[in-house]
């Protein structure tokens, strides 16, 4: 009789625990960067200040990023989400909602209203490039150049990259065609209001691969962000593209005399997305997590480890210096106006349909 | 065993008769437990036979479980294109009557397919996925699905319903439809029946009961459709008569202009052709894009020149490949040597210098070339030191063929070096002495004794760094530049960047087949006994 009635009072202390911890947040939470200075400005910003108020929380950090639509793709099929969320461009968004594996948000009911008062619809403004997609930053792909090897006159516009008798040397592009065909058709004389529309066609993309040739000899291509620096650093290229942050992290942390350009940088956004398919208590801990990691203050925050500039409009006024260095960092925000006098803000729908296409044939100009 | 038969044989008999006379009079030979003899033996050796099987049985379900099950489902990702026939099963059906070679665009029975079937895929966010597969093949799909999904359900086909529920107010009554497509309706309206199916199914998927919601406004345009095209309802229900003659006289909508409206490419036709090129469930379009080809109404044709990559990279992967193994028996014949024939103590300490790379990332052994081989480098550095090369005229080393043969060949190298060493270890070194001592020169005596037994462990070390080399991903990756990149870059390209896994598995198919043959060939050239492991 005692067995019996301890083992119910067992079962009911079982039942009730597993009622209380279903209303309850899970406890874990996995997120999903890209490592290296990024993923630290995310660990300071917001990442510490949350499990400081919420001690029982674990976060683990998994630094996939780059590989993670493929990933969410195969978890998705063998029905087994270990992420939490994740943070991917913005384009990788937009192909994580059209394939269903990232879930759609409702902006002014999960996530904080803007300080100044403005709705998180109005806050994030143009930054919602997809139902799924929380943007946290702007970043750009622009040019950094060696001070001491451009001579007295230092490269001030885009078409410097095609000026092999000005500044002879090698370059470091990207090995996509992002940005390099855009660059290319706006430096052979193609009006800036007109270059999608040239590069839709065959003849535009044959153009921009043209251009390029002029230049193809000259050039490294690079497929990781940290290889122009670093390329940059070895006296190896004479300039290069690469992201925003990461020349700023050459010039002002290392010090190296390595100059940047902010003419036609191609403006992106990076951003989280929840992947389909969590189950209730994890889906409550992160949307609790997300509503303060992309409040106004916190994104404002970011920007004291890192030179990308907050997705919202209400964070821009709340930029302050950097936590080490203390330097004001809004004048290193591509999104400040003094550097956002030309600027391309990339053309997500059209990349999505002619990224297939212009890909292969910039890879098969690649390789022949 | 056979003499004591022998003995007991009546005599007279040779003991082979003798045998099988006995057999014959006492029945199969028995064990000492009485069971026949042969099934005893069979039992012995089966139940050895079980017993290894269960010894492997651990590394065999690992092997099935981690390698040969998700390769195979890889695999066959190459040919299967299901995902058109499951998102638009109406509209694949209806298309495949479509003659693609004229120039008229589908007719009314697509559009109303292509309606229904969207306001489905829409629902359940296929429709995207979609277009992103027919994106591969047709440059535009990827938009035009997103955008036709957001009208979608902003048609103005709401008329439909008006008109029938002005007719009869019994048409906006779910039981009603449920009641007349239980009977003989079903058979005089195929799409609605279909349709009403679907919608059924779609309820139960998301929890609500059928006869509780709205009849939609696709299940009242698919009725429409029905009794507009010759459905036969005489006699099936008064209703359905009157609203058969009554239908005849309702305004229409016409869906290819409200598609167009959504979005103008679904008045293209090459969209139509591509979607009917597609809808198999099987398909070679992956295969016909790995070869450079493509898939079209007529057949299969050869890309535009400047498309063309894959061919290019399968040459070059197998080239460098060769190259690298070419190299890598050249630098690990006279190390091998020097190894198998120097003291104990000596070679001890030369086997550690061949094995530390192994211990070494090999992210850092790339890496490093990079830094040795770069044109503000190491050798670019001590040669302008010297004076051979100028100063604006340093070598290019890396991002290039050059760069990569040299890195790969020494990361490979120790797998060259080590079958070799196991093999040439075993050649005892009198066979050289006795070679001389009967007058060979040292040449002769290592060219005719010593090298043709050596040959086995150059084949197997050949086979080990060719196979190797052409799957190679990172060390071309990062040294490769545009002219040094494997086929395996691009592989990895369509894994993770673009997702085109039917196209990254059609290509790592073709490269597996082109390795199987090669192995074959050399089975038949070198003979695959006289590849020695030691």
């Amino acid at each position: 009789m005692k067995t019996t009635a301890s083992v119910l009072a067992l079962a009911a202390v079982a039942f009730t625990g597993v009622a209380a911890s279903a209303q309850d947040m899970a406890n874990e939470m996995t997120i999903v960067s890209w490592g290296g200075a990024y993923q630290k400005s995310q660990l300071k910003a917001y990442v510490e200040p949350y499990v400081a108020a919420h001690p029982e929380v674990k976060v683990v950090w998994d630094e996939s990023s780059a590989e993670a639509v493929a990933k969410l793709r195969a978890m998705n099929e063998a029905n087994n989400i270990t992420w939490d969320l994740v943070d991917v461009e913005a384009a990788d968004a937009i192909r994580l909602c059209d394939e269903g594996l990232a879930k759609e948000i409702d902006f002014d009911g999960e996530l904080a209203a803007g300080d100044d008062g403005s709705s998180a619809t109005d806050d994030f403004g143009e930054s919602i490039v997809s139902d799924c997609f929380i943007p946290q930053i702007v970043f750009s792909t622009t040019v950094g150049y060696r001070t001491d090897l451009v001579g007295d006159t230092p490269p001030s516009d885009i078409c410097a990259i095609f000026d092999l008798e000005k500044y002879p040397g090698k370059r470091s592009l990207n090995k996509r065609p992002l940005a390099n065909v855009e660059w290319a058709l706006l430096c052979d004389g193609v009006a800036k209001e007109d270059i999608y529309e040239v590069l839709a066609t065959p003849e535009g993309q044959d153009q921009a691969l043209a251009k390029l040739g002029t230049i193809k000899d000259q050039v490294v291509w690079w497929t990781a962000g940290a290889d122009t620096p670093q390329l940059l650093a070895d006296g190896e290229v004479v300039m290069g593209s690469t992201y925003n942050g990461r020349l700023f992290s050459a010039i002002a942390e290392q010090n190296q005399p390595i100059g940047m350009l902010w003419d036609a940088q191609m403006l992106d956004f990076d951003g989280w997305i929840v992947p389909e398919g969590l189950d209730a208590p994890r889906l409550a801990r992160v949307m609790d997590f997300l509503k303060f990691a992309t409040d106004s203050q916190r994104l404002a925050d970011q920007a004291k480890w890192i030179s990308y500039g907050p997705a919202r409009a209400s964070s821009a006024s709340l930029v302050s210096t950097h936590a080490d260095l203390g330097i004001e960092m809004a004048p290193h925000m591509p999104t400040d106006p003094a550097n956002a006098k030309n600027v391309f803000v990339t053309q997500y729908e059209f990349w999505a349909d002619y990224r297939d296409d212009i890909d292969a044939k910039f890879q098969a100009w690649l390789a022949q | 065993m056979t003499d004591q038969t022998a003995g007991t044989a009546p005599a007279g008999l040779s003991p082979d008769e003798a045998r099988r006379a006995d057999a014959a009079h006492t029945g199969p030979m028995l064990a000492a437990d009485g069971t026949p003899l042969k099934k005893s033996l069979a039992r012995a050796l089966r139940r050895q036979k079980l017993r290894a099987l269960a010894l492997i049985a651990p590394l065999l379900i690992f092997v099935l479980v981690t390698f040969v099950v998700p390769i195979g489902d890889m695999l066959l990702r190459s040919v299967q294109n299901g995902i058109v026939a499951d998102t638009l099963p109406e509209t694949v059906e209806t298309l495949s009557d479509w003659d693609h070679d004229g120039t008229a665009l589908p007719g009314d029975d697509v559009w109303t397919a292509f309606y229904i079937d969207m306001w489905f895929a829409v629902e359940r966010k296929e429709h995207t996925r979609l277009g992103t597969r027919l994106n591969y093949e047709l440059t535009g799909m990827s938009s035009m699905f997103r955008k036709t999904g957001r009208q979608v359900d902003r048609f103005d086909t709401d008329v439909y319903g008006e008109q029938f529920v002005a007719l009869d107010p019994s048409w906006g009554q779910p039981q009603s439809w449920a009641a007349m497509l239980d009977g003989p309706a079903a058979d005089a309206l195929p799409l609605t029946a279909r349709t009403w199916e679907r919608w059924k199914d779609f309820n139960a998927e998301e929890g609500d009961k059928v006869l509780e919601e709205d009849i939609p406004d696709f299940l009242f345009t698919a009725l429409y459709h029905d009794l507009t095209h010759g459905a036969e309802v005489e006699g099936v229900s008064d209703r359905l008569s009157a609203a058969k003659a009554a239908a005849a006289e309702f305004e229409p909508v016409d869906l290819s202009a409200q598609f167009a409206d959504a979005d103008e490419d679904l008045g293209n036709i090459d969209v139509w052709k591509t979607l009917q090129l597609y809808s198999p469930r099987v398909t070679s379009g992956y295969f016909a894009n790995s070869v450079d080809m493509q898939l079209t109404p007529d057949g299969i044709e050869a890309r535009p020149e400047n498309q063309q990559i894959y061919g290019i990279l399968f040459k070059r992967t197998l080239f460098m490949s060769l190259v690298i193994t070419g190299s890598c028996i050249l630098l690990a014949y006279p190390v091998a040597w020097l190894l198998s024939n120097l003291p104990m103590r000596t070679a001890n300490l030369l086997m550690i210098l061949v094995l530390l790379p192994f211990w070494t990332s090999l992210l850092v052994r790339t890496s490093a070339w990079k830094v040795m081989l770069q044109q503000q480098g190491v050798i670019n550095d001590v040669l302008v030191w010297l004076g051979l090369v100028a100063d604006d005229a340093r070598l290019t080393m890396i991002n290039n063929q050059f760069g990569t043969i040299v890195a790969m060949t020494h990361i490979l190298l120790p797998f060259m070096i080590l079958p070799m060493y196991s093999v040439m270890s075993t050649i005892p070194p009198s066979y050289l002495r006795a070679a001389k001592s009967l007058g060979a020169t040292n040449w002769t005596a290592f060219w005719r004794v010593y090298f043709p037994q050596s040959v086995p462990g150059i084949g197997a070390g050949s086979i080990l760094v060719f196979i190797l080399a052409i799957g190679y991903y990172i060390t071309p990756e990062i040294v490769g530049g545009n002219t040094g990149t494997f086929i395996s870059n691009r592989i990895a390209y369509h894994i993770s960047s673009s997702l085109n896994w039917g196209l990254a598995a059609a290509l790592g198919t073709i490269l597996l087949a082109v390795v199987l043959v090669l192995y074959w060939a050399y089975d038949k050239i070198v003979g695959i006994d006289n590849v020695k492991l030691g």
